[in-house]
């Protein structure tokens, strides 16, 4: 894509290119530059909750995932600022759930730990909320650790919009939300779910796992071992990009 | 629950649903209507809307756990909830929260084990000045004494039917202290909705006859009295009153010109704003300038359909509203032949169920379509795809009556009150320690001073302006002016006196929002928990300046990131109080000390609640 003055703006000075419609979060992906995001998986409509994605537009502050390229407009993205406050975001994650890496089998695919890495976390800051929250293991197949949750809604999305089953929904308010499952008992077992729905699939973080697949990657193999999520994030999106744009 | 309560609930259940169209949007408005008749939504409930609205269980299970007022079990006979702004705090509640639960010998929050009642806190139920308050099934129980307290108890006892309680107990005063233009009369229904049709005139805007203005046939006369009301929106340059003061003309333009089949009006009286109450009044007392004012926003915009989105807490008033629309259809002022012009438009109501976030108006948008009460991203603007997706415009109960005195008396009229960029009057809702709380209607630009002389409450050392999302201002500042240029306000007004401890306001107001957040985003979720817990350190002595430091760092954070208004705003009090009262908070602070945020000692409860035991060698 050649820069053209009319479709172009400007990210922390570097001019990025935009196609009309397109976020400002997409386009700088496309662009090659990594904006932090845990919410959003580009596969899927953006949702703009976690704030990870968070940029100052033009002196104010939006959610790239949503927010519309515009041609002409000062976009900040690594400030030193933006930086702390997507390692206060993070953090925040980390302390009103109950995330233990070391005994996680999500570990060095997840998201939230790759994203900590990339933001250089050193502790969680704030004291644990130690939420006490259920664990469904009632299904043969799937398993829904609600401690690993970290709301993003992709599983409720993707199963209304994609899988059109409704199996997740949020319950609660404020920081008692919880995800819940369609089904008379309330348990994966008596729900429509089964593994290959694409909500299953799409979990950014440990929360929904499909049992006996724990070690199928070793330790050391998984996504985030090899290369850092800013890395990995951006190169998949512009496959993603190639093969619908040309 | 015995078999027979619940066999019982759901013939009843089906009988609440045969007055409901199969509609997913009804679901909100189905729970409160189960939950008014059950005093909770049963499985079996749950169940049956499932199958009458084939909406999934557990999107049913998301709104009961969403809305407040909505409850997964049973509540009892009688359900109490007491208000908790921290004007009722300052008139005793908690005293009478205890008191009332000593006597009905109930646990806060519990079932009594007989299942006759429970005794909650909830947030401000809007009766500021005359607090303490609660809500008794769903009525509203105001200047709540030990006396008062004594007599609930006794009817409680005695199992009487809230429906045959004495009248006394459930008396609401408007308190309408001062009246400026807009409320000084009586506002006679139809008046503004002719004014607006006879300014359809000729090119001239020569006087036309009435019967000429609303002939069917006269398409011409009925664009142009749409098009010249528009103008003089314009002209009077109002403002939306909720707060953010966003032009009224301009959204009701930008909904006419946005294309589609239908449009939707949206009136929002969900003022969940503690120490709010003007709603309640203007829509005791007001309600046909109101439901006049949204008729004229159908009538400019091209829309048929208005929605009146009101709070729980407002339930008391279902009946007065819909004798006031039935009225309304009757006089043809409402329905499919406004004034016989062959044009349609009527109103709807909606119920809240007990969520600050749906006066936020995406929020509130998904709550009408019966969803869980959570804002929407942030783009396209209602006014383009609001309710179904449809323009909409939504304002609030003071602009709407704003508008009918608008097309009433012509914008250059209203705009000659108030200040250059803040036109009209302003209804102030007064609460808090003076001797004469109640609405005030001023025009903009009022200083707080005034209202402060006017009210008996010039000794104040602060008053909290717009609520806890507002500003709190110090007797210095009492000179200040009330309008969109200096103090932008929805008209709160809360007195805080000279002995007045402003810690524990903050205290009140950091949990208020904590209580109110919905969850969607991070830092507001969490963040309103952390600060939360923050003031709470504080609080119990253990507080250092790191703490502190953490308070604004986090309120910085929440003020850059978060996604709505509410936790944008939500920090706004307490680096006011930081800034103004450091004393208060001083005061706590741990001297020449530190201590860890955790607790080791505190964190071994659990091992000890599971051995039963509790000698010293359990502890640290």
């Amino acid at each position: 894509m050649s820069p053209d003055s009319n479709r172009t703006f400007f990210l922390d000075g570097q001019e990025i290119p935009f196609r009309e419609g397109q976020s400002v979060f997409d386009a700088a992906m496309s662009a090659g530059v990594f904006i932090p995001h845990l919410c959003h998986n580009p596969d899927y409509e953006p949702h703009s909750s976690c704030r990870l994605c968070t940029v100052i537009v033009n002196g104010r502050p939006f959610a790239s995932c949503t927010q519309p390229a515009v041609a002409g407009q000062m976009v900040q993205s690594d400030t030193a600022e933006l930086r702390a406050m997507r390692r206060t975001l993070t953090q925040m994650l980390f302390v009103e759930g109950n995330h233990y890496c070391p005994s996680c089998e999500k570990s060095g695919s997840c998201k939230l730990q790759a994203t900590a890495y990339h933001l250089g976390l050193q502790d969680n800051h704030y004291p644990q909320f130690f939420p006490r929250r259920e664990m469904d293991a009632s299904h043969a197949d799937i398993i829904l650790d609600r401690d690993r949750c970290i709301l993003c809604g992709l599983c409720v999305r993707i199963s209304r919009d994609v899988d059109r089953k409704n199996v997740f929904a949020m319950t609660g308010r404020g920081i008692h939300t919880v995800i819940v499952v369609d089904s008379a008992s309330g348990l994966l077992k008596d729900s429509r779910v089964t593994v290959e729905d694409e909500a299953v699939q799409h979990c950014p973080v440990g929360a929904i796992l499909v049992k006996g697949k724990a070690f199928e990657v070793p330790i050391g193999e998984r996504i985030y071992d090899k290369e850092p999520i800013a890395v990995a994030s951006v190169r998949r999106f512009q496959a993603r990009e190639a093969l619908t744009h040309g | 629950m015995s078999q027979a309560v619940t066999t019982q609930a759901q013939e009843s259940v089906q009988q609440i649903l045969q007055k409901h169209p199969r509609d997913a949007g009804e679901l909100l408005q189905i729970l409160v209507a189960v939950q008014h008749a059950y005093h909770w939504v049963s499985e079996e409930a749950v169940g049956l809307i499932a199958e009458h609205l084939r909406v999934t269980r557990a999107h049913i299970r998301g709104l009961v756990g969403f809305y407040s007022f909505l409850s997964d079990s049973f509540l009892g006979d009688y359900v109490i909830y007491l208000s908790d702004n921290i004007t009722d705090r300052m008139l005793g509640n908690k005293e009478i929260g205890k008191y009332l639960c000593s006597r009905l010998g109930v646990k806060l929050g519990r079932v009594r084990s007989d299942g006759r009642v429970s005794v909650h806190f909830t947030s401000c139920t809007g009766m500021c000045d005359q607090g303490p308050a609660a809500l008794v099934n769903g009525r509203p129980v105001t200047r709540l004494s030990r006396e008062r307290a004594d007599r609930m108890v006794d009817l409680i006892m005695a199992r009487t039917p809230v429906s045959d309680w004495p009248p006394e107990l459930f008396l609401v005063e408007d308190n309408f202290r001062r009246s400026d233009v807009l409320f000084r009369r009586a506002f006679e229904p139809g008046a503004a909705l002719k004014s607006a049709l006879l300014r359809g005139g000729d090119e001239t805007l020569k006087a036309i006859q009435f019967e000429e203005a609303v002939d069917p046939a006269s398409g011409i006369a009925w664009k142009r009295g749409a098009d010249e009301t528009l103008k003089e929106l314009y002209r009077s340059d109002l403002r939306g009153r909720g707060g953010a003061g966003f032009k009224a003309a301009l959204k009701w333009e930008a909904c006419r010109d946005t294309p589609a089949p239908e449009r939707y009006v949206v009136c929002n009286a969900d003022e969940g704003e503690p120490g709010t109450f003007k709603d309640r009044v203007m829509l005791s007392s007001y309600a046909d300038m109101v439901f006049e004012g949204m008729t004229l926003c159908g009538y400019v915009v091209g829309s048929s359909q208005g929605i009146l989105y009101i709070r729980q807490e407002y339930w008391y008033l279902k009946a007065h509203l819909e004798a006031v629309l039935a009225r309304r259809r009757e006089a043809g002022l409402l329905g499919r032949n406004l004034l016989g012009t062959g044009h349609a438009f009527d109103i709807a109501i909606h119920w809240g169920a007990g969520a600050y976030i749906c006066g936020m108006e995406s929020a509130m948008i998904e709550s009408i379509e019966g969803r869980r009460g959570k804002p929407r991203k942030r783009w396209p603007l209602p006014v383009v795809a609001g309710v179904e997706k449809r323009p909409t415009v939504v304002n609030n109960v003071e602009t709407f009556a704003a508008v009918a005195m608008v097309a009433l008396k012509g914008g250059a009229w209203f705009a000659g009150h108030g200040t250059m960029h803040s036109t009209g009057t302003k209804l102030f809702c007064v609460s808090g320690d003076c001797e004469r709380p109640g609405i005030y209607e001023y025009p903009f630009g009022v200083s707080a001073r005034e209202i402060l002389r006017d009210c008996g409450g010039l000794d104040a050392q602060a008053v909290q302006v717009s609520g806890p999302s507002g500003t709190t201002i110090t007797q210095q500042e009492f000179d200040r002016a009330l309008a969109y240029e200096d103090l932008t306000t929805v008209g709160t007004f809360m007195i805080f006196g000279p002995k007045r401890d402003m810690f524990e306001v903050v205290q009140n107001f950091t949990h208020f929002f904590q209580h109110e957040s919905c969850g969607l985003c991070t830092p507001c979720r969490v963040g309103t928990s952390l600060l939360a817990n923050l003031v709470d350190r504080v609080a119990a002595g253990k507080g250092s300046p790191l703490d502190l430091e953490e308070v604004q760092r986090i309120s910085h954070l929440m003020k850059t990131t978060a996604h709505c208004g509410l936790g944008q705003s939500a920090p706004n009090h307490l680096v006011d109080s930081l800034a103004k009262f450091r004393g208060d908070w001083d005061k706590r602070m741990m001297v020449g000390g530190f201590e860890p945020a955790f607790d080791l000692d505190a964190s071994l409860e659990e091992a000890r609640q599971l051995t039963g035991r509790d000698d010293d060698a359990a502890h640290l």
